[in-house]
């Protein structure tokens, strides 16, 4: 075991991916000498040589169209999105090539692509660098997507990821880059939790909340805040948001009887309104109360100064876990 | 030092303006660049073109009767574009790799499909009418000009296997507007990829003439990126043919792209739904139609007395016989039972569409249980 930051984390698992299997290679923007914007590639150019990895043309389209050539040829590209706002160019050939070459070609044609966002706000960033554009891949089927939310994770599930057969969108939450934590960087992928099990950070018997990536952070520090108050809170983290794994998810509502999902992404169309779907159809009759979502407003990301009203803090969680539970809340009055 | 680029070019995009070995008439005539790269074809081997030309003809006439009659869901046909894809993808090896769009039948014929690889696609059969890893060509693509980008992809990887194989990628004259075509290009000139690009300038993006996409020769625009290109007749098989032997030496060599743009005309619809007299004129397919790439071969072999009836004959009856196990093949497919289309999605098990599928089967067994009653 080692302490190390979730970059850091992110690093090593790209750099054994790397040296244990010769198809592997990283594509994107600034990756070279540079290391990545985050640094993320660090010291790898100048290990793995530029043929691995690769600095491309300024063009995430391209970026994408190449990597599944690559993949036609039995690599096993990971891309590197430089910011999670900019992975729009590379949307028709994610969505209509990277996600469906499998269907397309009844199984002829893997594509064991990782595409690596880092991802979501809450570190100051200019427009369009700080955006949670999860719902929409989690929307496309042929994709797998995981979000992580501890250097461990991030170095075990990235390495799951790129052994993947399957084309895997691996969000990695910038405000937790330099968060450090114990990592087992000899863990043995195949005694690993298997990529698409959540994981249950933290146990209770009160209320089931539902999280993924950063928020994960923020969900622990409401728990501990109402412990204060005798409130119990299970805190759950996907990891994976497709597929989304409701053993883990039902298991701890039909204890809990009380659901609140909360992600930084706005709210409509959502992955909380995924969640709370399909967590009704299954367990109706153990819900004590309406699930709640605290996401982030329906609004574009707003302005760095202002980005603490958007992204859900403790005390928005606090006050939904409030609604649950039927204690007196923000929305006490408000008519839905 | 210049301080201004200007087109060099004629902005007038002149069909005529093309390299040529063969006029529409089946004059041979002399092109001090290009003879070099055919010396070696001899009337043999362009009898082999020939025949190849027709029998694409007939899969294509094939594919259009049977979307007439109900057979095949819909059909883009390559009429008229014979030369350009016989002519380029012949050139490639069988180790090289394909990554052609929706119209290029051809390619998919030359590549080796069987007659069922045609068109199972096109009846809604499968999204795939073969196994790219068979044909060593890429899933037709539908997406405008998206394999280009896929074609670099893979030339890169072989640049990182070492070995001396090329890519092709072919894509029209619409497709040339598109982003991705344009960062086909500087991904492949920047990392010097060995990679044909084709364009098929069959002078229309279904109702659109070329002049919405290019206000110059296409070929015109790769020098920008750094790459070589040439602008050939895409009715003359010879001048086709020696055009992509240039530019695969020239890729297989290691001097990176090679760009061809093939002037050509599609002589049917877009698709079996479009309506193309709604915006072509009547005179300017019959010009199109005295351009022929088969009647000028036919005309030429037959001025050197290398084309006869008995090999007319023959051809006839191959392409009566490809034909007919078109037909045939694509009358006996059989549709896939209802609970795989859930099948492929993902190369590993997924628990989510793993559970829909134990619904869909609940569901389906259920109408089976009620049959039985």
């Amino acid at each position: 075991m080692t302490q190390l930051t979730m970059a850091k984390a992110l690093n090593e698992g790209l750099r054994r991916a790397m040296a244990d299997d010769d198809k592997v290679l990283v594509m994107g923007e600034d990756i070279g000498r540079l290391g990545g914007v985050f640094r993320i590639t660090d010291g790898l150019q100048a290990e793995f040589g530029a043929q691995r990895i690769v600095d491309t043309p300024l063009a995430e389209s391209g970026i994408m169209g190449t990597a599944v050539g690559l993949a036609y040829r039995g690599y096993r590209p990971v891309v590197e999105i430089q910011f999670d706002g900019f992975v729009y160019p590379a949307f028709d050939q994610i969505v209509s090539n990277v996600a469906k070459l499998h269907y397309r070609s009844q199984g002829a044609v893997k594509m064991p692509i990782t595409i690596r966002i880092p991802w979501a706000g809450g570190v100051g960033a200019a427009e369009h660098h700080s955006e949670s554009p999860e719902a929409y891949f989690v929307h496309t089927s042929g994709l797998r997507v995981v979000a992580v939310s501890n250097p461990q994770d991030a170095y075990t599930v990235l390495r799951q990821a790129i052994a993947c057969d399957d084309p895997v969108v691996f969000f990695e939450p910038k405000r937790l880059y330099h968060t450090k934590g114990e990592v087992d960087l000899d863990t043995d992928l195949a005694d690993a939790a298997p990529m698409g099990l959540a994981r249950v950070a933290r146990p209770g018997k009160d209320v089931t909340l539902i999280t993924y990536g950063a928020q994960v952070s923020t969900a622990m520090d409401a728990a501990t805040a109402a412990e204060d108050e005798g409130i119990d809170i299970e805190v759950i983290d996907l990891r994976s948001l497709s597929p989304i794994d409701y053993k883990a998810v039902t298991a701890s509502v039909r204890k809990t009887g009380r659901v609140v999902v909360t992600h930084e992404a706005a709210r409509e169309a959502g992955l909380g309104a995924e969640i709370i779907a399909s967590v009704t159809e299954r367990c109706f009759y153990h819900l004590e109360t309406p699930p709640v979502r605290v996401t982030g407003w329906d609004i574009p990301y707003p302005p760095a100064k202002l980005e603490k009203h958007h992204v859900p803090d403790l005390d928005r969680i606090l006050d939904a876990v409030d609604r649950v539970l039927d204690r007196p809340n923000s929305m006490s009055e408000v008519e839905l | 030092m210049v301080h201004t680029l200007t087109p060099t070019a004629d902005l007038k995009t002149d069909v005529d303006d093309v390299a040529r070995l063969l006029t529409a008439e089946g004059e041979r005539i002399a092109d001090r660049d290009l003879d070099p790269w055919i010396a070696d074809l001899d009337a043999q081997a362009l009898r082999g073109l020939y025949r190849d030309m027709a029998l694409l003809r007939r899969i294509d006439a094939e594919g259009m009767a049977l979307q007439r009659q109900g057979q095949v869901g819909l059909w883009a046909p390559c009429n008229g574009q014979e030369a350009t894809q016989i002519g380029t993808a012949r050139v490639l090896r069988a180790d090289d790799f394909a990554f052609p769009s929706y119209r290029e039948t051809g390619v998919v014929y030359a590549r080796g499909a069987r007659p069922e690889g045609f068109l199972r696609a096109w009846r809604g059969e499968a999204h795939s009418s073969y196994d790219p890893n068979e044909l060593g060509t890429a899933v037709q693509q539908i997406i405008i000009g998206a394999q280009t980008l896929h074609a670099v992809g893979y030339a890169m990887g072989i640049q990182r296997d070492g070995v001396d194989q090329v890519v092709a990628t072919w894509f029209g004259d619409g497709a040339t507007s598109q982003g991705d075509v344009n960062e086909a290009m500087v991904f492949a000139a920047s990392y010097e990829a060995p990679v044909v690009f084709v364009c098929t300038n069959n002078q229309y993006a279904i109702s659109e003439p070329v002049g919405v996409q290019a206000k110059a020769p296409i070929a015109g625009r790769a020098p920008g990126f750094g790459i070589p290109s040439m602008r050939v007749d895409g009715n003359d098989i010879l001048a086709v043919t020696a055009a992509m032997r240039w530019a695969t030496d020239h890729a297989r060599s290691g001097k990176g792209p090679a760009f061809i743009e093939a002037v050509t005309y599609r002589m049917g619809p877009h698709t079996t739904s479009d309506d193309p007299t709604r915006y072509r004129d009547k005179d300017e397919l019959e010009a199109w139609k005295r351009r022929d790439p088969l009647t000028r071969v036919e005309a030429y072999l037959r001025s050197i007395e290398e084309f006869d009836d008995a090999f007319a004959a023959q051809v006839q009856q191959d392409a009566d016989e490809l034909g007919a196990a078109v037909r045939s093949t694509c009358l006996a497919m059989t549709t896939a039972p209802a609970l795989s289309i859930l099948d492929n999605v993902y190369a590993e098990p997924h628990t989510g569409l793993d559970e829909e599928k134990t619904w869909f089967a609940a569901y389906l067994d259920g109408f089976a249980e009620e049959a039985q009653r």
